[in-house]
């Protein structure tokens, strides 16, 4: 509620400025899995209200970079962060922060879908809010309708709510755990592969649904499909070997690399 | 038999034609010997030994049954509900109920503490312990429970006892004994301290089997509860517990196996003598359970005084039989339904 509202008033204000806000900056972010180092100081400006896209050959460390963006990177035990990563200007690594308030600004999607398995459809997506102490059963109806909505689920699912999370598709598991990481309303949502597990049709409604996102919500989205990058995504980051090597808006960056491993790449030459 | 062994140690040629005709019969039979492969072997003794079992389980029900045949025919269903247990010749009387009612409540005493003190230890060795850490102390725990029972019942009777008579019994029965559970005299050698010691001897099995359930949980589970803002102890109840619930529910019923079954520790710390008087109407009196009860009165019981103790053994053998199934299906269930998610 309170989001819309601010978005709403915050409109003629964005179209009169310049340049877009910021909403995620990494600065010279390094990381570390024991001695390997798989992030090289990566420093990324990440423009609100839009998709941004994270492409390059695997292991290069796509998921690593977002997994510090919400600080999930340090449960890994032998993980390793410096640097700096802003969310609107506040450093989510500076003392006394707490992950966990991080994590409930940053949402995350992960490659495979993972939705609780005990637990139905409702309540899956009810999750976060519980969490958080909501108890209200009209406010998680809203909640659970609208995180639906946005995740394009709900007319699918809206009679069989009561459904356990696992019978459903892979697809709709997906779309699931999306809906669950909006419910929490965070600022940012980060998918990681979302659509790898998935088939052509079921990668084409979360393509759209991300789409749909950019008004409310950041979104960053690491992927292998170069298709599926320039489709969604207004900005693209291309990481080689843990470094930023190119990062642009997708129509210049995949018409016009400035770098030469961007092209190979973008060309098929290697990854 | 001599001559087909012969006849595979003869490899010279001219050794051979004149065999043939002869061998035929012992040939097909060393056929089929070859045939029969180590894998053969392993199904046959591992379907046999498998088989054994289940005649050792008929076997015991027919013989449990066969002698309280007696017992079922004089007192019929009142043998169930009955509270009497006299064995003077000529005015016998049996009801099994106060030991029935004894071995429900010790286990259930058992089962409830044990469980907590269990999902404690899983969850620290699981979820928080340093890798470095985490085998060692989950092999000390299962040391645990190669400790003979006896061991046990010493130590309930001569330290454990008192602790419990101190710092439970003692409070409970002088600010609590206005409650019928925590009537009577506090003295350690009650239905409370067998509980409790019993609580303790399940331990190992329970956070053992709930551990590996634990680490059974896929870690996509746990991450799915951080990324939407899951505080530790959050992380560990949405992603672990829920997931893995049926696997700790079957390890707290494979605990409460044990704890009606076990009899050595229980009958030296529970204090109570067979008869109306031991119903357990308050934790801080003395009790008797059905293995408990068995096991003092084995010795010189005979005629219709034996096949009372059948029919007390029949009753725990089924206790035991019906929650060791369940427990084992539950458990069962975990590690095979992995809940359709994408893996
Ligand atoms: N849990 C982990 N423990 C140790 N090393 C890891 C771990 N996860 C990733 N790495 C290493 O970190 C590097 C970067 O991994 P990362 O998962 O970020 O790559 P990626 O670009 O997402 O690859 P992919 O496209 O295959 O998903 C790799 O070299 C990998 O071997
Ligand atoms: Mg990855």
């Amino acid at each position: 509620m309170d989001k819309e509202l601010k978005a709403e008033n915050t409109k003629p204000i964005l179209i009169s400025r310049p340049v877009e806000p910021l909403k995620i900056q990494t600065d010279k972010l390094n990381a570390w899995f024991g001695n390997n180092h798989v992030l090289k100081d990566v420093s990324l400006r990440i423009k609100e209200n839009h998709v941004t896209a994270i492409i390059g050959p695997s292991g290069c460390g796509k998921s690593t970079l977002i997994r510090c963006m919400n600080r999930m990177h340090e449960l890994v035990p032998q993980a390793k962060v410096s640097g700096a990563v802003l969310l609107d200007d506040a450093n989510v690594y500076a003392k006394g922060v707490d992950p966990v308030s991080v994590r409930r600004k940053i949402g995350m999607v992960f490659q495979k879908p993972n939705p609780f398995p005990t637990m139905s459809v409702y309540d899956n997506v009810a999750a976060g809010l519980k969490l958080n102490g909501e108890r209200d059963h009209a406010r998680l109806d809203r909640a659970v309708k609208r995180s639906l909505d946005l995740a394009f689920l709900w007319e699918e699912v809206k009679h069989e709510l009561d459904k356990s999370g696992s019978s459903l598709s892979g697809g709709q598991q997906q779309r699931l755990c999306i809906a669950r990481a909006l419910a929490v309303e965070p600022e940012v949502l980060l998918m990681d592969e979302p659509c790898s597990a998935l088939d052509p049709i079921a990668t084409a409604k979360i393509e759209e649904l991300i789409t749909n996102l950019k008004d409310q919500y950041t979104v960053v989205i690491v992927t292998h499909n170069m298709q599926q990058a320039a489709r969604v995504s207004d900005y693209t980051a291309f990481l080689y070997l843990g470094q930023l090597i190119e990062y642009g808006e997708t129509t210049n960056l995949f018409e016009n690399p400035t770098e030469e491993l961007t092209e190979r790449y973008l060309t098929g030459k290697f990854g | 038999m001599g001559i087909p062994r012969f006849s595979i140690l003869a490899t010279t040629e001219e050794a051979a034609p004149a065999k043939r005709a002869e061998d035929k019969v012992s040939d097909t039979f060393f056929q089929k010997l070859k045939g029969f492969s180590s894998d053969d072997l392993f199904e046959f003794l591992a379907t046999s030994i498998g088989s054994l079992v289940l005649v050792i389980l008929i076997v015991t029900s027919v013989v449990l049954t066969r002698g309280s045949l007696a017992v079922f025919g004089k007192f019929g269903f009142g043998f169930l509900t009955g509270t009497d247990w006299n064995t003077s010749l000529g005015s016998e009387s049996y009801g099994a109920l106060p030991y029935i009612l004894g071995t429900l409540v010790t286990a259930g005493i058992a089962i409830s503490v044990g469980i907590l003190i269990s999902l404690g230890i899983a969850i620290f060795l699981s979820e928080m312990a340093p890798s470095f850490l985490r085998s060692p102390l989950s092999q000390v725990i299962e040391l645990l429970a190669a400790v003979p029972s006896v061991i046990y019942g010493f130590w309930g009777l001569f330290v454990f006892r008192f602790w419990v008579r101190d710092y439970l019994e003692t409070p409970l029965s002088t600010y609590l004994g206005w409650i019928p559970a925590f009537h009577g005299t506090a003295t350690g050698y009650d239905i409370l301290t067998a509980g409790l010691v019993l609580s303790i001897m399940i331990i190992p099995t329970v956070s053992s089997v709930s551990k590996e359930t634990m680490m059974a949980v896929p870690s996509s589970q746990r991450e799915a509860a951080y990324s939407i803002g899951a505080t530790r102890w959050e992380v560990v109840k949405l992603g672990v517990l829920r997931y893995g619930r049926s696997g700790i529910f079957g390890a707290a019923i494979l605990g409460l196996g044990r704890a009606v079954g076990e009899t050595m520790a229980v009958t030296m710390v529970i204090g109570g003598t067979p008869g109306p008087y031991v119903l357990p109407t308050s934790l801080l009196k003395g009790g008797v359970t059905l293995s408990s009860l068995i096991a003092t009165e084995f010795g010189d019981a005979t005629g219709l005084h034996l096949s009372a103790l059948f029919g007390l053994g029949i009753v725990l053998f089924l206790f035991a039989l019906v929650i060791n199934i369940f427990a084992r299906l539950m458990v069962w269930r975990v590690f095979k339904v992995t809940g359709g998610i994408v893996e």
